[in-house]
């Protein structure tokens, strides 16, 4: 009986740990076998240990490059997508206009839609007209898309808000530029970097909307996709693990500075 | 209290008013506020009196009229600036600036540089200088009431505007912020205008007060002057309790006026009717519960002459400690209310007694009886 005791008493971190396993194993598996030396061309069976892969990244052709494209493309969709959004969120907000419910409404549908359906719109009105599909094609989509993810993240945090408080700050001679700089957007900025984290993300890791409108045009995802069919290079898991890698150590760094700053406060 | 410059501080409106729609939240209204006066706004919920205060703030445009302050027409200046603070309800504290951050706001903004000194004096003043790097959602209500008070105050404005300030507040707590607040007042000689639904509140610390109803300023007094001089039905039922019977005016004799009601007669002074008295006419006449005497009417002989009396029978009787409340039902009234202090008990004041309610006539009160004879009762059963 200790033994059920135990399980009892321990089920909580139990199934945490499982939880996290299940989440994590994954991502395990793409490290060990980044450091695979795989016979022939297929990176599914572990072979020997090397660090050749780690050593050369960009020995595959054409995978570099189209790492630089998805981070590009990934960093021009977040900035637009964060700041067109931010605005619609804070229209939908903070102003009484006609049709706003419905607008309200409209901004979920992308959401909503079943990705390949809106691919293939997409696709049909940039061959309507006429447009060059590429990079730019592969953006507008990309910002279409990532918008009402961070409309709403920035909407919840704007409905949050206490519209006091930038009166507080115009009654205590802040103007509206101010008001903006100092209160507004302080306050809304843990929605905003949400919305923006959440677009990154999608954008950078899309494939089926970029598949269908890229064109010649190669990004990442579709490379992996590209190469799975005629063999995966190691330097993709090369490639996953430091991504992976890159984004603990983010985590890790703020969370060392937030600790650092609230020990801070409290002992000033 | 500083007098000085008299009339050069004043807080005036003229004929300000704001409507939304077809919706009027503040009817047309003059208004003076002096300098260095606690000046509290008193009214219900939607009775326009927080919109009046904004309209001050520059928070809301007035639909027509002007905001003075002395001398200047500020009717066209956005808030940021008015020489005009505030303390909003539920405080709006900057929740991402830190207690010292939210003090010092203003004074940045007016691009002064060593603010230190003034902002921890400041905290002092509210004795939250051990506060100071603390953000405001670590701090309890009553503490962060205080930063609001010194966020505003630091700027030393013309007027301070309290916008329903202590409302989040408990009841013990409240009554100790409010000597606080009149404390404060005092100290800095700043004009308060104070914005409240509580009669209570208002009272303790205002100077002077302006009774709002339905968008239009019923009545503008001291406290003192408001409670035993009601001009209207709302305002004789919204602060505090009165007895209103409605009477026939009978004949006039010299300052008084003789009134028919119930059979009975009931003196009133002259000076006290707000009412047009013609003889026939009718007015509505007002007594307060604690004004009144009650006597058993078995001991009906021992009350002196000159008093105003009705007679009736208890209804209900509730001990409160420092006094009974007794409601009495009388031929005029069916819920007449006495309030009697518990000096002398007389064991026979049960309900069911035959008892004589008299007072003095100068106790007596009337008013216009056109009006709703129950406006403002609602209201205050509601608190």
């Amino acid at each position: 009986m200790p033994f059920v005791n135990w399980l009892k008493r321990h089920f909580v971190v139990i199934a945490g740990l499982l939880t996290l396993a299940y989440l994590l194993l994954p991502n395990v598996v793409v490290t060990v076998f980044s450091f695979n030396k795989p016979k022939g061309r297929f990176n599914y069976q572990w072979q020997q240990f090397s660090t050749d892969a780690w050593k050369d990244p960009c020995g595959v052709a054409g995978l570099c490059g189209s790492l630089s494209l998805s981070l590009q493309i990934a960093v021009w969709a977040t900035i637009g997508a964060t700041a067109l959004g931010t605005m619609i969120a804070f229209a939908l907000v903070r102003y009484r206009f006609r049709a706003r419910g419905a607008v309200n409404s409209l901004i979920f549908l992308p959401m909503a839609m079943p990705e390949v359906v809106m691919a293939a719109s997409l696709l049909t009105l940039f061959l309507n007209l006429g447009a060059q599909l590429g990079f730019w094609t592969i953006l507008i989509a990309h910002i279409m898309f990532c918008l009402s993810f961070v409309v709403t993240a920035v909407k919840a945090r704007v409905m949050s808000m206490d519209p006091r408080l930038e009166q507080a700050a115009q009654d205590l001679y802040a103007g509206p530029a101010q008001t903006f700089l100092r209160v507004t957007l302080p306050i809304a900025a843990p929605g905003i970097a949400a919305g923006a984290l959440l677009a990154f993300a999608l954008s950078f890791d899309d494939f089926i909307i970029t598949n269908f409108n890229a064109g010649s045009t190669v990004t990442f995802p579709m490379f992996v996709w590209g190469s799975a069919q005629r063999g995966t290079p190691v330097q993709i898991n090369v490639i996953g693990t430091a991504m992976f890698l890159i984004a603990v150590l983010f985590v890790l760094t703020s969370m060392v500075i937030g600790n650092r700053r609230n020990k801070q406060k409290a002992s000033s | 209290m500083k007098t000085t410059n008299s009339g050069s501080g004043d807080v005036r409106l003229t004929g300000i008013s704001k409507t939304y729609g077809s919706f009027a939240a503040v009817q047309p209204l003059d208004l003076t506020v002096p300098q260095g006066s606690f000046f509290a706004l008193l009214g219900a919920s939607g009775c326009g009196k927080t919109t009046t205060l904004r309209m001050i703030a520059g928070l809301e445009e007035p639909s027509s009229g002007t905001v003075h302050l002395g001398d200047q027409d500020v009717t066209a200046l956005p808030p940021y600036k008015r020489p005009v603070n505030t303390v909003f309800q539920s405080y709006a504290l900057f929740p991402h600036l830190d207690i010292f951050e939210n003090v010092a706001f203003g004074l940045r903004r007016r691009g002064i540089k060593s603010v230190k000194k003034q902002v921890e004096d400041m905290l002092e003043l509210v004795q939250l200088g051990e506060q100071a790097r603390k953000k405001p959602h670590q701090l309890s209500g009553g503490q962060q009431q205080r930063v609001a008070v010194a966020r505003a105050l630091i700027n030393t404005p013309k007027v301070l505007l309290l916008d329903e300030p202590l409302g989040a507040l408990d009841l013990k707590l409240r009554r100790q912020m409010q000597l606080e607040l009149k404390r404060i007042q005092t100290e800095v000689g700043i004009t308060f205008v104070h914005v409240t639904h509580d009669q209570e509140e208002a009272m303790t610390m205002a100077d002077t007060v302006a009774v709002m109803n339905a968008g239009r300023v019923e009545q503008l007094g001291s406290p003192t002057d408001l409670y035993e001089n009601p001009n209207t039905t709302f305002v004789a039922n919204f602060l505090g309790t009165s007895n209103l019977i409605e009477a026939e005016v009978d004949t006039k004799s010299g300052d008084d006026i003789v009134l028919k009601a119930g059979g009975g007669k009931l003196v009133l002074p002259e000076s006290r009717c707000s009412a047009p008295t013609t003889a026939g006419g009718k007015v509505l006449v007002g007594v307060r519960p604690e004004k009144i005497s009650l006597t058993h009417a078995d001991a009906a002989g021992e009350i002196p002459e000159g008093r105003n009396r009705i007679t009736g029978r208890i209804a209900n009787s509730s001990f409160i400690g420092v006094s009974t409340q007794y409601v009495i039902d009388t031929s005029v009234c069916p819920e007449f209310e006495v309030y009697a202090q518990n000096i002398d008990r007389d064991a026979r004041l049960a309900p069911g007694a035959e008892v004589v309610l008299h007072w003095s006539p100068a106790h007596t009160f009337g008013l216009d009886a056109a009006q709703d004879i129950d406006a403002g009762i609602q209201e205050e059963a509601a608190l």
